[in-house]
């Protein structure tokens, strides 16, 4: 991968953060006065991985992974231990302008609206911190409130606005400078799942007419399936996997799951697979992938079977099997 | 480029003029902390004058009066409080979200102190205007004294945004903010000419004044529109004034870049 050609680029970064210790009680308050104990913790150890410009990808990882202090690394916020990162070909931690005006980073949890005014004022302000040409931010304005159905929104105060409705806004005033690349920290938590599509639709046709590159972290599979052809697993502070969300499944997921309806459920299935559910004349097994075909055929043969289906096993349950994975045994 | 910083100051005062807007009642109580202390310190000279003849070391009530009502003018002039909202501004996030705008964090802080001196003149003016109903001050100030006035206040508050902004950057390395900040209200209690005029205060502590920042901040604009400065010191004045303000904007730099460090060691 060309340098010219990645928006993101990182090499063996690192970030330890040092966290004091001490044990409850006011000795060990006093103790701790005089001689403080503390640890290093290794929030991101030793990452890389690169984005290209315009491509979309989910960063996955359970809470504590690394994955907001990787995006703090690359927004700015944060100096890496040790590493390099390069994000438009800048030197985030430098946080020169020109690398600002280029980026967004949001987060589901954090507001950068003023709370007590309407949205359109903060808009109205961040078009002047940004320096955003006045006819270039009207027209990125009206197709933000298109895109997002703000209309009467950004009239209102902030603090009389939904959740939902309050992050439609987050992420336009995030977008006013038409950033090239967005880093997106659980931009849908929180929200009911109508407005999550609506934020996936309109991340989507963002890439799409801008040729943003996007780095998402959701715990909402559906965001990531929706977006995200590639996904890299953080876990541990390591990348466990980095790949087609499809390699992923084939990796951790080397079962398929069989559904059988039959007129009587209380057979033996122990020789076929293990029984992950056993209701009202339905079956569900797990088999391995390979013995798919010989399972489905011995099934047929030697019950009375009305219905069989075989599906992959769902993206939430595989991701939940990568994020159970012990420290050790990463890849 | 300036007219690019023009409009941006522009949008942010007006942004902060909409936000205080919205605080109405906050406002009646900003209005008894902008009046009350100094009324509270004339009332209490004004009494000592009366029971000691008529004057301490030669301020009369309406000195006592006169200066009280210039030092509540150039106390809100020279008003700072952004050390009382770092720690929640960190603590809470803020501090991240400021640090990803392509702009130094300074400058929110700058016109939100100018947009609510704007707004409070509102009702500064009608307090003037009671002090003076009330107590009757007499000024006894030559023009050009009166004219140095109004450079001396400006750098005055310039100085003590400068002092304040910095002492602000505290709350990077502790939460325990508030006794660092008591310490240093304490000191502008006594030096900056708040509890008395310095001319009352003992020579040593008229020395300590001196070289310390507080005078140059309130004290010596508020000496200057009494008319209560030497004409041959008013250039030295002006001369420390500048000198802190060099001074603090060095330091100012070296611990915004320091503290900008700490944040992104320790995460935000």
């Amino acid at each position: 991968m060309s340098a010219s050609k990645s928006a993101v680029v990182i090499q063996n970064l690192r970030k330890t953060y040092q966290v004091h210790e001490r044990e409850a009680g006011l000795g060990a308050a006093l103790r701790s006065l005089v001689s403080r104990k503390s640890r290093d913790v290794k929030a991101v150890d030793s990452i890389s991985f690169s984005v290209d410009m315009g491509e979309m990808v989910g960063f996955l990882g359970p809470n504590g992974a690394g994955k907001t202090t990787t995006l703090k690394m690359l927004s700015g916020l944060l100096y890496p231990t040790s590493g390099e990162a390069r994000v438009l070909g800048y030197v985030p931690s430098r946080r020169e302008r020109a690398f600002l005006s280029q980026m967004t980073l949001v987060m589901g949890q954090r507001n950068q609206l003023v709370w007590d005014i309407p949205a359109i004022d903060s808009f109205e302000l961040n078009r002047e911190v940004y320096r955003v040409p006045v006819a270039q931010y009207k027209q990125t304005l009206d197709e933000l409130v298109e895109l997002l159905d703000l209309g009467k929104l950004l009239t209102k105060p902030v603090r009389n606005l939904s959740l939902g409705e309050r992050m439609k806004c987050e992420i336009a005033g995030a977008l006013l400078h038409r950033p090239r690349v967005l880093f997106l920290d659980e931009p849908t938590i929180g929200l009911d799942v109508t407005m999550q599509r609506r934020i996936r639709l309109f991340v989507a046709e963002y890439n799409r007419r801008y040729g943003a590159t996007v780095l998402l972290t959701s715990h909402y599979m559906a965001d990531v399936e929706a977006l995200c052809k590639r996904v890299v697993v953080i876990h541990h502070g390591s990348i466990l996997f980095d790949g087609d969300l499809t390699a992923l499944v084939e990796r951790f997921s080397p079962h398929k799951t069989i559904h059988v309806k039959l007129a009587d459920e209380n057979q033996d299935f122990g020789a076929y697979g293990e029984v992950i559910s056993r209701e009202e004349g339905q079956v569900v097994l797990r088999v391995p992938k390979a013995d798919t075909a010989r399972v489905t055929g011995q099934l047929l043969a030697n019950m009375e079977i009305h219905d069989l289906t075989v599906e992959d096993t769902p993206i939430d349950e595989v991701i939940e099997q990568v994020f159970a994975q012990p420290k050790e045994g990463r890849a | 480029m300036i007219g690019l910083w023009a409009r941006y100051y522009r949008a942010q005062i007006k942004l902060s003029l909409a936000v205080q807007f919205q605080y109405r009642v906050a406002m009646a109580i900003w209005m008894l902390d902008i009046v009350l202390s100094p009324m509270i310190y004339l009332v209490v000279w004004t009494t000592v004058a009366q029971s000691s003849g008529g004057t301490v070391n030669g301020f009369t009530p309406s000195d006592f009066a006169a200066y009280y009502t210039v030092l509540m003018i150039v106390q809100h002039i020279t008003q700072i409080w952004h050390m009382w909202e770092y720690e929640y501004l960190i603590r809470e996030g803020g501090m991240a979200q400021r640090l990803l705008r392509p702009l130094h964090p300074i400058n929110e802080d700058i016109s939100q102190n100018i947009s609510y001196k704007i707004l409070m003149l509102m009702v500064l003016i009608p307090a003037v205007l009671l002090f003076v109903l009330l107590f009757r001050p007499a000024f006894h100030t030559p023009l050009w004294s009166a004219l140095a006035f109004i450079p001396a206040v400006l750098l005055g508050a310039a100085l003590a945004f400068v002092i304040g902004w910095t002492l602000a950057m505290a709350a990077f390395w502790t939460t325990r903010i508030v006794a660092i900040n008591s310490l240093y209200f304490t000191a502008m209690l006594f030096f900056a000419g708040y509890l008395a005029p310095l001319d009352l205060l003992p020579r040593f502590m008229q020395m300590i004044a001196g070289v310390l920042p507080f005078r140059w901040m309130m004290s010596f604009p508020v000496e200057l529109a009494l008319g209560r400065v030497a004409p041959e010191a008013v250039l030295g004045g002006f001369a420390a004034q500048a000198l802190w303000i060099v001074f603090g904007v060095l330091v100012l730099r070296r611990v915004w870049k320091a503290a900008v460090r700490r944040f992104s060691s320790v995460g935000g």
